[in-house]
């Protein structure tokens, strides 16, 4: 989140898209109910199936799974048309008066794509500004350039009128109308709009995209930076963000920092690459620090190795090469990886074409498997799963691990709150904690590579792994989370005198201001700098006072980064520091003490003298974002699966995504690969077999891939049994009853799975490009294992991902679904 | 002890049961063996061991969706019908907090309550041969403590407080969004308060006695025939015998006065 779930309490508007928040994180309506109660805001509800959150919605308004970034771009065609943007915000803050190349093209000239596609890549040579003599971007703070990016924006939005939106999408243009009034009218300084967003945004082939298109809509109403607006990404699991903050991802390094790659073979040059260069004084340009802040990484990995070296025992990726989930099952299924950890994770139930995913642990040497119970991930050999024991060779190790109430450690919130949390009750029998298993897996690690050399030991006998000693017994005792706590915050590693004032060996560093690029501090993690002091570990910290009123509760545990709740707040305030918003400030310029007051400033700057956007080399936010893999701008495509033509363009799908089976083809393979990347895709003669569009979610009653919930009887009494939800005319037309059991099937998976259909009437048809479409959902949690099992929905997802990020496509793909006979 | 009330806003209730399970964890209630409802309501009614649960009530209303979760227990009535019908004393009590509880040791399983009661609250369990009911966590608030439900409600649906301060927000709430609040018979006092949004009518709902009163056989026979009955017949034969004696054979009747539970 930019800000966090208190400050949903300061919205004038809230639009939930993407996310079912009133069933997936029902404590975020704690803040809705108080901004519709004290303040009058509306709730907007935007989904395929009216749920939990739309009964609850002041507006609901429908479009069918995969048209997001149509309904986004008819709010934003909405605003620009209509003059709803808050104009100085946009001159100021974003990049609209940026002037672009002049050989940039867009969708609206060739038809749907880029300037530089080619060989399903795009060549971003004119996906750049036009520089001054000084290398700044040319700017036109009249915004009337044809060049420049708002000129450029306006004509890319152009086509995406309310009818032409509808036709998309399948929604009502009257409720669009409204919702788009209502939303844009705060555009006005002193309004505000939050978008509460979760996996229906980002689980798609152009997941990213969607949640561009929202971060477009916000900074043209001057929303990003402001009390009750943000981008706010509701995290699935209460730790997710901690997660992400140190890097449980490949391509990135705690911290956000880059993953190394093999044409980065020295530290100076990995350094040199990653550190952007502003030649502009008005620039802060943050990540001009990097250097500080990989140095301390490294030293905080390797004590006593000098950064070349430690750098040298980084592994580096492939240039190019992607290593999340869906090329690691396909990895697996070639039979190259050979020892798995799944760390509280349950692939076997979680990941798209799951089927495909048991298979392929079956072609593991070795798997290990860390969780509360036993899982489908653990038990993929057994004869619940399908599957023949005698045919498996893979070695299975479970190892009990110890709940959340059953250890001590952090968890970072959708809000970025680092908190503490203590153990509750020893864990039962032999479980233990992570840090624990992880530990002692190290020491023992350590211990064979010191014994039998290897290739390569250096980087495991030199980590620094100082948290607990090795008893008497040849067992690891008591690592103590805290101690890992002071490294992620980082300490002095020498005396260092830095602006006069000198900090001891063994310090903790304040603030990542004092990080140091010479080896001299160590930071486990940048962001998390400041959350430990020589005297207290912040995350600890239960204060209640919140002396401004306006709900930052600065002592209440920790947030990154310095703790400022808010952050890109610099966008709260006009160029003189005054806030936009008089009623819900979030920082204001005091004249007298020459200070920011309120929340932790984005920098200390004076007002206007550095631009609101720190973190980007040219400080201002994007509306032309030339980072992205697919474009520039959000542009509408299909889903990879779908039964509709793109009526927007001739370009039917995002020309940059990986097709698996494209990339099978004509290759020797094991055919479970070929199955699991079949894709139905428009035009095909299949598509007629799998004409239903199917979208998958959660209910709030279980717990992502089950293995926590399933097992507890409490919730399974709630939600028994795997379940479809449908419409009452598709009942009708399949001949289909409530509760019959129904089978559904995709073109990966022929046979189907069995599940209870539920007939409701918060699933409707819809009408788009003149025929009715018929959508229906299912729920994930579902597998082989626990006191209540079921179907598991993922044994029908395509291993299809986002053209930026690889995340799967869960939310839009084509099925169809049978009466199951008895 | 003050008397207080606990307050369910459903303008705010997401039907994320969390005070279902809530319920079933402070009182130790098992798990029912459930299976595919048809719809998310599960188990779909009360039981001896489901003492609140959420209902969910899906309808159509000017060509859009409504869906009402609602969450579902014992009202706590002011002059609860089913302590007045027992004829087992400490079985059921109406305590000085306003929470109408039982006694498990002392209850002869005679089913009176559950006969009496005009929200159909009190469920009977033939294995235990007792009855079981929301407590309004009696031994959470003699302690200070709000119930179970309204203490894990995520989203302010349910509030606990003195009875005049809840009496006071309940009917702001209503009129701030032009609701109303249930029950509104002001001779029928309880101490569990709905505030209901504007769109809904009570009919729609499941399970809901839109104008609860004391059935008047109770009030026949506690204070005019018991007197007498104690002389030799026993409670549920007395009762019985009364009940036939005014209603005569039970035959579905086409003017039930709103809805009123007469067993």
């Amino acid at each position: 989140m930019t800000n966090h779930w208190i400050d949903i309490a300061h919205a004038d508007v809230i639009m939930i898209i993407g996310s079912n928040a009133a069933e997936n994180h029902p404590i975020s309506f704690k803040w809705v109910n108080e901004a519709r109660e004290k303040r009058g805001a509306k709730l907007i509800n935007v989904d395929p199936r009216f749920t939990r959150t739309s009964a609850t919605a002041d507006n609901y308004v429908r479009l069918r799974s995969g048209s997001d970034i149509a309904f986004i771009g008819g709010m934003i065609n909405y605003a620009l048309t209509n003059g709803r943007i808050q104009k100085d915000y946009v001159v100021n803050y974003t990049n609209a008066a940026f002037l672009v190349d002049p050989e940039f093209r867009g969708p609206t000239d060739l038809d749907g794509v880029f300037s530089g596609l080619s060989d399903s890549k795009y060549n971003k040579t004119t996906w750049k500004y036009q520089m001054d003599a000084d290398g700044n971007p040319k700017k036109d703070p009249t915004l009337k350039d044809s060049n420049c990016v708002y000129q450029l924006m306006k004509k890319h939005y152009s086509r995406y009128d309310i009818k032409t939106v509808c036709e998309i999408t399948g929604g009502d243009p009257k409720a669009y109308d409204e919702v788009y009034d209502l939303y844009t009218s705060t555009h006005k300084p002193e309004k505000s709009a939050t978008i509460m967003y979760a996996m229906g945004a980002t689980q798609h082939t152009y997941g990213s995209q969607n949640v561009r298109s929202y971060a477009v809509l916000q900074l043209l109403l001057g929303n990003i930076g402001v009390a009750g607006g943000g981008i706010n990404a509701l995290r699935g699991e209460s730790n997710v963000q901690g997660s992400t903050d140190h890097a449980a991802l490949f391509h990135i390094l705690p911290g956000y920092l880059n993953t190394p790659k093999a044409s980065q073979q020295t530290y100076e040059q990995y350094v040199k690459e990653s550190t952007p260069v502003s030649n502009d004084p008005m620039s802060a340009n943050w990540w001009g620090n990097y250097p500080k802040y990989s140095a301390s990484l490294l030293k905080a990995f390797w004590r006593d190795a000098d950064l070349e070296t430690g750098y040298s025992y980084l592994g580096k990726i492939d240039n190019g090469k992607n290593y999340s989930t869906i090329p690691i099952i396909e990895q697996m299924a070639w039979g190259k990886i050979k020892g798995l950890f799944c760390w509280g994770q349950n692939p076997a139930v979680a990941c798209p074409s799951s089927r495909l995913v048991r298979r392929a642990l079956a072609k593991l040497d070795w798997l290990v498997a860390v969780d509360l119970w036993e899982t489908e991930t653990a038990s993929f050999w057994q004869k619940e799963a399908g599957v023949d024991p005698s045919a498996i060779n893979t070695e299975v190790f479970l190892l009990p691990a110890a709940a959340s109430m059953e250890k001590e450690g952090s968890i970072s919130n959708s809000g970025r709150w680092a908190q503490w949390r203590w153990k509750a009750t020893d864990p039962p029998g032999d479980a233990r904690d992570d840090l624990y298993i992880i530990t002692e897996l190290v020491y023992k690690l350590k211990g064979l590579y010191k014994k039998e050399g290897g290739a390569f030991p250096a980087p495991i006998l030199d980590l620094n792994w100082d948290y607990a000693k090795m008893g008497m017994d040849g067992h690891v005792h008591h690592p103590n989370p805290r101690e890992v706590a002071k490294e992620i915050n980082g300490f002095f590693l020498k005396d260092k005198e830095i602006n006069g004032k000198v900090y001891k060996a063994g310090q903790m560093v304040p603030s990542f201001a004092f990080l140091q690029d010479d080896g001299s501090t160590c930071s486990g993690n940048w962001l998390y700098c400041n959350s430990v002091s020589d005297t207290e570990n912040k995350m600890m910290r239960r204060g209640t006072s919140d002396p401004s009123g306006q709900g930052f509760f600065h002592d209440w545990s920790w947030c990154w980064p310095v703790n400022r709740r808010i952050i890109y707040n610099r966008a709260s305030v006009d160029m003189q520091g005054n806030p936009w918003a008089k009623d819900k400030p979030v920082i204001w310029w005091d004249g007298l003490s020459k200070k920011w007051l309120g929340d932790v400033p984005d920098g200390g700057w004076a007002p206007g003298s550095k631009y609101a956007f720190i973190m980007l080399p040219y400080g201002h936010a994007r509306l032309f974002a030339p980072g992205m893999a697919d474009g520039p701008f959000p542009e509408h495509y299909e889903p990879l699966e779908s039964q509709v033509r793109n009526l927007l363009s001739k370009q039917q799908e995002s020309p940059v995504i990986f097709r698996w089976d494209k990339a099978v083809q004509g290759q020797v393979c094991d055919p479970m690969l070929v199955e699991g990347a079949a894709a139905c895709v428009f035009g095909s003669p299949d598509k007629d077999k799998f004409p239903i569009v199917c979208t998958t979610y959660r209910v709030t009653e279980h717990w992502q891939a089950g293995q926590m919930t399933r097992w507890l009887p409490w919730l399974g009494e709630l939600v028994p049994d795997m379940f479809i939800e449908l419409s009452e005319e598709l009942a009708k037309e399949k001949g289909i009853k409530n509760g019959n059991k129904v089978r559904i099937t995709s073109i990966r998976n022929l046979e189907g799975i069995v599940a209870y259909a539920m007939v409701t009437k918060r699933f409707r048809p819809f009408v788009v490009d003149g025929k009715k479409l018929h959508q229906i959902g299912m729920l994930w949690h579902f597998g082989y294992k626990g006191r209540v099992t079921g179907s598991i929905a993922n044994d029908l997802t395509p291993l299809i991902g986002d053209a930026n990020t690889m995340i799967p496509e869960y939310k839009a793909f084509l099925v169809d679904v049978n009466r199951e006979e008895v | 002890m003050a008397e207080y009330i606990k307050l369910i806003d459903l303008t705010k209730c997401t039907g994320c049961r969390a005070c279902q399970v809530a319920c079933k964890q402070w009182n130790e209630l098992p798990a029912e063996k459930t299976g595919f409802s048809g719809s998310l309501q599960n188990p779909l009614d009360l039981s001896y061991d489901t003492w609140t649960l959420i209902r969910y009530d899906e309808f159509e209303e000017d060509g859009g969706t409504k869906w009402i979760m609602r969450h579902d227990a014992c009202m706590h009535c002011d002059w609860p019908a089913c302590v007045k019908a027992c004829p087992s004393p400490g079985a059921l009590v109406k305590t000085d907090t306003g929470a109408v509880v039982h006694d498990k040791r002392f209850c002869i399983g005679c089913k009176a309550c559950v006969v009496a009661c005009p929200f159909d609250i009190p469920r009977y369990s033939k294995k235990e041969e007792k009855i079981a009911k929301c407590t309004l966590c009696y031994d959470r608030i003699t302690d200070g403590k709000p119930p179970a439900c309204v203490n894990a409600c995520p989203t302010g649906c349910l509030q606990f407080g003195p009875k005049e301060q809840m009496i006071e927000q309940a009917h702001k709430r209503a009129d701030a969004v032009g609701g109303a609040v249930y029950p509104s018979n002001p001779k029928y006092e309880t101490h569990v308060l709905y505030v209901i949004p504007t769109e809904i009518q009570l009919a729609q709902l499941q399970h809901v006695n839109p104008n609860p009163k004391m059935p008047t056989t109770i009030l026949w026979w506690k204070n005019l025939f018991k007197p007498f009955t104690l002389l030799g017949i026993g409670g549920v034969a007395g009762l019985a015998a009364l009940h036939y004696m005014i209603k005569g054979p039970h035959r579905v009747s086409e003017k039930e006065e709103g809805g009123e539970a007469d067993g």
